[in-house]
């Protein structure tokens, strides 16, 4: 099976260049520094079906089709790798940057080549230093080699490279918040429209795109769209990272073909539940998404069908509940990530998340009360889509809509037991 | 005034941003690793060196969590309370930490060693319960695993 993204990952440490170079590494960038023009390039990425693996699926080519091009088009233009990676229960950016980072410095040369970027950023969480070294290291490298720089293999493109460790607030991950944050404002988004691609950085045209999108490309680009489509299972396109971590046997992160079914994850390559341990839903894609049941095992993991059962893919890495973890206590434990992390831009988001935050409190604490059912729910209607300035709080609620639809009964108990019945 | 190895520092990012105004947060970064923390006075100089009123350069500072704007301990230790590691017993070990460490959430022990400090998803979920501490990460923690790293960093 072609494992693109992390065919050279393995246990012995990232290759350097060299070793990058022999497994095949920077063909792609010849390739179309030689034989192709930005828009091939974009066209390329456009019929190769790829959607952005930061958690919405947007499709790649067409977001760079956006930025303007050609002599008259502002400059500087910028590419930003988002390799913010906060989201609870999502760890695939880590591994390929600390695995393969030249595959992500490629990826991010190759897409800055497409929209005729002139300086590229990687915006890395600040706690990830091993990978904020590796990439580091990868950029020098390329550097030496005449990858990046005034005149990129002769070429007569020029691109700069830079690494921007930053200071911790998950909202940077929300692409117009990361601008800000670049731009060394507080992390806080920017209304839309005007969408990066016009107005960005500093005012300029920018491209934010995940790194896991980006690591896709150079492979795009050196073996033909038609192959990437043919990669995936079902109608979406490429392999993805899955992950699963909670009580299963062997959690862990594996690239495998875009719509591998939930059950085949889970089970193979998980290993199945734990001894002593049953399965009872989980999140497809990190904390932001609505959870999925057991009705739902044989579904493909992509796009479409996960929005069709009603929650997102996100970003590929499901949190397995167990039936020896509380519903309510890990909803509680989600809300009250999501009540730290709001930017406290606007009211119903600053105001509302802790709130929701407290009545979990006080159903898990013994305290709740039989209303408060009906409570959150009205909660997660009103910090649901179009209330709030920014995904964050509708994000929040996806979880809590979806568990008080799967495991109302359990959140009943707490209500009328007084107390969690898994304590 | 910022110190020599300071300004040479930030004078090397300087030139990655198209203005100085860019460089608030790598410049609390680097005062915050030449001084342990950001004081009133660190926060200062940081200002002064970019150009900004320090009270613009307070509102970036008190935004982000891991610009510390009160001493920490000679180590920081960043537990992560997100949702995989909470599943994987997390609450466990942050009591551990207070029973039998002194080490409370949002706190520095009394011989002023280590800081502890919860903290979102750090993207190793398949290790969970995880914690950094300083720049190490380390996973698959319990109680008797917890002690044994701490006892490593002096
Ligand atoms: C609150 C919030 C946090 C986000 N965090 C991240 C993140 O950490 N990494 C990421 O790639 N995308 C994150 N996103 C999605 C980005 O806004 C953006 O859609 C993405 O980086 C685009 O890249 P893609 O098209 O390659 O997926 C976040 C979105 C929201 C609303
Ligand atoms: S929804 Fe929340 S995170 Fe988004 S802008 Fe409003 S307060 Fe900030
Ligand atoms: S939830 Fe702790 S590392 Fe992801």
């Amino acid at each position: 099976m072609d494992r693109p993204l992390t065919g050279n990952i393995g246990p012995d440490g990232p290759l350097d260049l060299a070793g990058y170079e022999r497994a095949g590494g920077y063909q792609a960038l010849r390739k179309a520094l030689r034989d192709l023009a930005p828009a091939d390039v974009t066209k390329m990425v456009s019929d190769s079906g790829l959607r952005g693996r930061g958690g919405a699926g947007f499709p790649t080519g067409q977001k760079w089709s956006f930025v303007p091009m050609g002599a008259a088009a502002p400059r500087p233009k910028y590419l930003v790798a988002n390799a913010d990676e906060m989201e609870p229960g999502t760890f695939k950016d880590r591994l390929l940057m600390e695995g393969d980072p030249h595959l992500l410095v490629e990826g991010m040369i190759l897409a800055a080549y497409a929209v005729q970027a002139d300086v590229a950023y990687v915006f890395m969480r600040g706690e990830y230093h091993l990978p904020a070294r590796r990439v580091r290291q990868a950029i020098g490298e390329a550097y030496a080699r005449g990858y990046l720089g005034p005149d990129i293999l002769g070429s007569g493109y020029r691109l700069e490279m830079h690494v921007h460790t930053s200071a911790g607030r998950y909202l940077c991950g929300e692409e117009t918040a990361l601008l800000n944050a670049l731009e060394g404002k507080r992390a806080i988004p920017r209304a839309k429209p005007p969408f990066p691609q016009a107005a960005g950085l500093w005012g300029k045209p920018t491209v934010v795109n995940n790194v896991e999108t980006l690591c896709n490309v150079p492979h795009i680009v050196a073996r033909g769209p038609a192959w990437y489509r043919g990669l995936g299972r079902t109608r979406d396109a490429g392999t993805k990272i899955y992950g699963a971590s909670g009580k299963v046997r062997r959690p862990g992160a594996w690239e495998l073909p875009m719509g591998t079914p939930i059950r085949e994850i889970l089970e193979e390559h998980a290993g199945g539940m734990r001894p002593g341990h049953a399965f009872r839903g989980l999140l497809p894609g990190g904390a932001s998404t609505d959870f999925l049941v057991a009705e739902h095992l044989d579904l493909p993991m992509d796009f479409d069908s996960i929005a069709h059962a009603g929650s997102r893919l996100g970003t590929g890495t499901m949190i397995v509940l167990d039936d020896r973890t509380c519903p309510v206590g890990m909803v509680r434990n989600l809300e009250w990530f999501f009540a730290r992390e709001s930017c406290g831009w606007c009211t119903p988001c600053r105001d509302g998340l802790p709130w929701v935050a407290y009545v979990l409190d006080d159903l898990e604490d013994g305290r709740g009360r039989p209303e408060d059912l009906a409570l959150l729910a009205e909660q997660a209607r009103l910090l649901g889509p179009g209330h709030t300035y920014c995904a964050h709080a509708p994000g929040a609620m996806e979880p809590l809509q979806s568990a008080l639809k799967y495991f109302g009964d359990d959140f009943a108990r707490h209500a009328h037991e007084h107390r969690c019945p898994w304590r | 005034m910022l110190s020599a190895d300071e300004k040479r520092e930030l004078d090397a990012e300087a030139a990655h941003y198209r203005d100085r105004r860019a460089l608030g947060i790598e410049a609390l970064k680097i005062v915050q690793r030449h001084r342990g923390w950001i004081s009133d006075a660190a926060l200062g100089d940081a200002a002064a060196a970019i150009g900004l009123p320090p009270a613009e350069l307070e509102g970036v500072a008190s935004f982000y969590n891991l610009l510390f704007r009160r001493p920490v301990g000679r180590h920081v230790v960043l537990a992560c309370d997100g949702v995989s590691c909470w599943i994987a017993g997390c609450e466990r070990l942050l009591q551990a930490a207070a029973e039998r460490h002194g080490l409370r959430p949002g706190e520095t022990d009394a011989d002023g060693r280590f800081t502890l400090l919860p903290v979102a998803c750090l993207g190793a979920c398949d290790r969970a319960p995880v914690a950094l501490v300083d720049e190490d990460l380390h996973g698959n923690l319990d109680p008797e695993r917890l002690a044994e790293v701490l006892a490593r960093y002096g």
